[in-house]
């Protein structure tokens, strides 16, 4: 959904506007009203608030609060804030009726089991580290690019994630996932979940691969099943 | 044949290490760092804290081809007090306010940085800073300037857990690094300028679960109450923000407790303020304290006694004795015997005045100077918290020193307000007539030091606490000390030269300067066959080694 004017975010996704109204319904009705029209002077639908204009000072009210009323100071993440935005810009057209629900506990599962991820990712440190550990995932990443992400896992992948071959001079070969890189070294784990710290002048061959081994869920997952282990992702929000 | 657990962990480490295959940190190997001098494992380089290094590539004919091989830029211009933690070729180092850096220590280059956020209510005396890491197994403990323990995973650098220690807007900080002691990890908390009541607590080390706490101050129902009056234990201080040693022998940790509060005006809190300024021998198992000595009873200098306890064996009157030496910040030098806590010997190794001497059992014989006349050492102390050093080599100690510096003090009236400064003081440094420097202190132009103070380097004998040598530097020295087993020693100042020195004569062998001051501990390690000595200085990490 495209938004107006350069106050606001290019686009907002339906899965950053779908989050921000479960965010909503929880956190903010009891002040504001399902309807956010609640607090005189304030209408969401309407787009009428009274101090805020563009989307980096509502995310500025949100955490800070506003001293001397009722509106109390809140520790979303930056991946919530977004979502909460996104949902009040786009509430008055938002028709929640069409919303997939997901369920957490049923993602959690989906994460062990069906979807097999945990046999690449550990969650804050319990399970293997060939791809990068999701303990926060749910604060770094929107619904939106995670959505995308289980779709896309290629496109949506950090570039400095991505796989790296090499093989030395003596004709040893290294794998493993790369963590960092420069003109003349690059540092990797590797399959053995080893830090290690090349020269690339050492190197017989070093590839940067584009491809990920991570699966699309595109036609594996349903879309209740997505929804619920994005719900579980969204859960992970680091060791507080 | 009958191999014992160690000589068989040692077999198969020494098969596995030539093969690049890396083993997790293990109590055991905590217990016998010294048999891995390529590595750091801990915050002192060992249990015995002597910051001593094994080896021996760079030597005194060698060490004028040392050369800078890389420089880590910290993302703070706050101060750079980390030690670094090296691991089979990984380097751990911390950066202000609480981020945690793995690196290659060949280049310099990061594997992952970790972030954490401290609380906006923190307020840490003395800046946001942070010393350093304790590892075990496969996870780093950090301790945070918002007073919070937490681990986190050394390969990929992901939060395992967190803990909070205490409140942070009541002042409560910790700025060390953490020890860690058969499974536990040791920690303690800053706050003696916010009337905090100091505590060491253990925490498991998989799960973060509290195993013990030790509280500094005791409360009505504990020993050592008896030298507080009514409620000012309460407001106590007895903090805890360096890191302790560990004789696996006697089964006894050792820890030095700062300042009691109000720091400055001892009239509010009547008799000697157990247990402030003193150095405790705890169970790591229990958190049961086996002795205690107080080096400062009734302290109105702020003298706080949290350096490292630094652990040897040596000779004491002609038998071996498990001792243990302490250059205070104020300003004596003391040896005890670890196993009971039975002072054996203490003398001044600056100018001091606060005390004509110690008695029988160490207790010092106050000469409280009249209203007007400075006191020696002054506020900052004979020293500070920079760790010093002991080589089993020479067999002497070294020290970090402020020389011919005094602080006229003045106890006032504190109220205590909870997260507000609790010192009591009106203090002045320098003394009076003297030219009162304004600008930069640590800055590029010295405005400072004439009138102030000077600095240097001592060697005690920790037989008779004797001076065998002194290097004489023109600014003070805040820097702590590396001595390596081939009789050299390295040491910073806040000038922002890296020196090193014959151990033995205190002869300056090798100079750099680095720009900035150096407030951190210098360490030495091994990788690829290439002995590595780093610093910090000013707000970058330096390695040096030897030209190719």
């Amino acid at each position: 959904m495209r938004s107006q004017g350069q106050d606001r975010a290019p686009q907002y996704y339906p899965a950053d506007i779908q989050y921000g109204a479960q965010i909503f319904a929880n956190q903010c009705t009891a002040c504001h009203g399902t309807s956010g029209d609640l607090i005189p002077g304030v209408n969401f639908r309407a787009g009428q608030f009274k101090r805020v204009v563009s989307d980096a000072d509502l995310r500025l009210t949100i955490t800070n609060g506003v001293p001397g009323t009722a509106m109390q100071p809140f520790a979303f993440s930056a991946s919530e804030l977004t979502s909460i935005v996104s949902y009040l810009r786009n509430m008055s057209s938002f028709d929640g009726r069409g919303m997939m629900l997901g369920n957490a506990t049923r993602g959690q599962a989906l994460f062990a089991g069906a979807g097999n991820c945990s046999s690449c990712h550990a969650v804050n440190g319990k399970g293997p580290r060939v791809a990068p550990d999701l303990g926060d995932i749910g604060a770094l990443r929107t619904a939106d690019l995670l959505h995308r992400t289980l779709l896309d896992p290629a496109g949506s992948m950090l570039p400095v994630n991505r796989p790296v071959h090499a093989v030395t001079k003596d004709g040893k070969a290294i794998n493993g996932r790369r963590l960092n890189e420069d003109t003349y070294t690059v540092q990797l784990i590797d399959e053995q979940e080893h830090l290690v710290s090349l020269t690339k002048a050492d190197l017989r061959e070093f590839t940067v691969l584009k491809t990920t081994p991570m699966p699309s869920y595109k036609d594996k997952f349903s879309t209740q099943e997505l929804a619920d282990i994005e719900a579980y992702l969204l859960s992970l929000k680091g060791v507080k | 044949m009958i191999y014992s657990s160690r000589k068989t962990f040692l077999l198969i480490l020494a098969l596995l290490i030539p093969f690049g295959i890396r083993a997790q940190v293990t109590p055991e190997r905590l217990l016998h760092a010294n048999d891995e001098p390529q590595n750091w494992l801990t915050y002192s380089g060992s249990y015995a804290s002597q910051r001593y290094s094994l080896l021996k590539q760079v030597d005194p004919s060698n060490v004028k081809n040392l050369e800078l091989k890389w420089v880590f830029q910290a993302q703070s211009l706050q101060k750079f007090e980390t030690t670094p933690l090296v691991v089979d070729g990984i380097m751990y180092i911390t950066q202000s306010p609480n981020d945690v850096v793995a690196l290659d220590p060949k280049t310099g280059r990061a594997f992952w940085v970790y972030h954490y956020a401290p609380s906006p209510a923190a307020r840490p005396c003395c800046g946001i800073v942070n010393r350093g890491l304790a590892i075990l197994g496969d996870s780093l403990f950090m301790a945070t300037v918002d007073a919070h323990l937490v681990a986190i995973d050394a390969k990929d650098g992901h939060a395992l857990w967190n803990v909070k220690l205490a409140e942070a807007a009541a002042g409560y900080a910790s700025t060390m690094a953490p020890l860690v002691v058969k499974g536990k990890v040791i920690v303690g908390v800053a706050g003696g300028e916010f009337g905090v009541r100091g505590f060491i607590s253990a925490f498991e080390a998989q799960t973060g679960k509290q195993a013990w706490r030790f509280d500094t101050i005791p409360d009505p129902d504990q020993p050592g109450h008896d030298s507080w009056r009514g409620g000012d234990w309460e407001h106590g201080g007895g903090a805890v923000w360096m890191t302790g040693s560990y004789d696996p022998d006697l089964n006894l940790t050792y820890w030095g407790t700062g300042n009691p509060g109000p720091d400055f005006n001892a009239e509010q809190r009547q008799g000697d303020n157990l247990y402030s300024d003193s150095v405790l021998a705890l169970d790591p198992d229990t958190g049961k304290m086996k002795w205690y000595f107080q080096f400062s009873p009734h302290d109105p200098y702020d003298y706080d006694s949290v350096q490292v306890p630094v652990l040897a064996n040596a000779n004491w009157n002609g038998s071996p004795r498990k001792l243990m030496l302490w250059g205070n910040r104020n300003g004596f030098f003391y040896v005890l015997d670890r196993s009971t806590g039975k002072f054996l010997n203490g003398k001044p190794f600056v100018k001091v005045n606060w005390a004509s001497g110690l008695d029988a059992n160490g207790r010092p014989i106050a000469t409280p100077q009249p209203a007007g006349v400075p006191t020696y050492p002054g506020i900052q102390g004979g020293t500070n918290w920079y760790s010093p050093s002991y080589s089993p080599s020479t067999g002497l100690f070294y020290l970090s020193t402020w020389e011919n510096y005094g602080t006229i003090f003045e106890g006032v009236k504190a109220e205590y307000k909870e997260g507000t400064r609790f010192t009591g003081g009106a203090n002045v440094s320098p003394v009076p007539g003297a030219e009162n420097p304004t600008g930069a202190r640590n800055g590029p132009v010295n405005t400072y030091t004439e009138a102030m103070a000077s600095g240097g380097v001592v060697a005690l004998d920790p037989a008779t606490g004797d001076k065998k040598w002194k290097f004489e530097m023109h600014d003070v020295n805040t820097s702590g000390i590396l001595t390596t087993a081939t009789d050299l020693l390295f040491v910073g100042g806040r000038e922002g030269y890296f020196q090193a020195l014959n151990a033995r004569t205190g002869a300056l062998l090798w100079k750099q300067n680095l720009g900035g001051e150096i407030i951190a501990g210098p360490i030495s390690f091994q990788v690829d066959g290439k002995q590595y000595i780093t610093i910090a200085s000013g707000n970058n990490l330096f390695a040096f080694a030897l030209k190719e």
